[in-house]
């Protein structure tokens, strides 16, 4: 799985799984915000490269497509520490046309999330 | 475009003293402000694309210039800089940023209280009457606004 440009700046890998990937961003100074904490933009960058990768594969299984962002909404639960980040999308629904997108980004636990989003795609098949 | 001298808080001072990080990283930088709104700068550079086949940039670098657009108008409208927390963010991307220009984000406070702070901004490419995304948002002070 190749990743753009962006990702490579915010410094992610990827974890296959089924039915989604996990996003792995390591705690570095090209994504700090205040510091010691990670910069909110990065995690919400990080949570929108999840959703994609998610719906992407999600796609796939039904002969691909095209993705185009319509919106995007975070919750920011806890402050990014100065560790691992991890996240992945949950695609709620794929429709025809929209696809509807959850993610979150956790760095201890899943159920202890730092951060959550929810997104909604257009889908050009 | 008009300077205001901001009471207490200066958000030029802030990107050229002390600033690093994620924003810093992307190259955003000051643009113009008033007394309870900014706006900044993202340059475009081709390791910020989400689409390689498009050369359109990713959401991400967005989402960072308007949540610092609209935090730097929080301190503008408090006229003193104090530690604060996005809560929220919502981003309606309202179509593709053109590849090659640079986006300016606009970011508005327009109602603070002792804890929480609320926002609502744009980014256009060019022309602010043909917008990029629009976004609305809230922060939250960790030691209260006062």
């Amino acid at each position: 799985m190749s990743i753009p440009p962006y990702a490579e700046l915010l410094g992610l890998s990827v974890e296959p799984g089924e039915p989604a990937p996990t996003l792995v961003m390591p705690f570095a100074a090209d994504v700090v915000g205040r510091p010691g904490f990670l910069h909110g933009g990065a995690i919400g960058g990080l949570l929108e490269m999840a959703a994609v990768a998610a719906l992407r594969q999600a796609l796939e299984a039904e002969g691909g497509g095209r993705v185009k962002p319509i919106n995007l909404t975070v919750d920011y639960m806890r402050g990014g520490r100065d560790k691992e980040t991890r996240a992945r999308g949950t695609v709620t629904r794929l429709g025809k046309r929209v696809a509807n997108v959850d993610a979150i980004a956790w760095q201890d636990e899943p159920d202890r999330p730092i951060a959550r989003a929810h997104l909604n795609y257009l889908i050009v098949r | 475009m008009t300077e205001t001298p901001a009471r207490g808080f200066d958000p030029q001072l802030l990107f050229t003293t002390r600033f690093g990080g994620h924003g810093g990283r992307l190259g955003i930088v000051h643009h113009a402000h008033g007394d309870d709104w900014a706006e900044l700068a993202l340059p475009y550079k081709p390791d910020m694309i989400g689409d390689p086949a498009s050369g359109v940039l990713a959401s991400g670098p967005i989402l960072t210039l308007m949540d610092m657009a609209t935090a730097v108008g929080v301190w503008l409208k408090l006229g003193a800089f104090r530690a604060h927390a996005t809560l929220d963010l919502r981003i309606d991307y309202l179509r593709p940023a053109r590849p090659g220009q640079a986006v300016i984000g606009r970011g508005e406070c327009y109602r603070i209280t002792r804890s929480i702070a609320f926002v609502r901004g744009q980014a256009h490419d060019g022309d602010p009457a043909d917008p990029v995304a629009n976004v609305a948002g809230t922060f939250m002070a960790t030691e209260g606004y006062w």
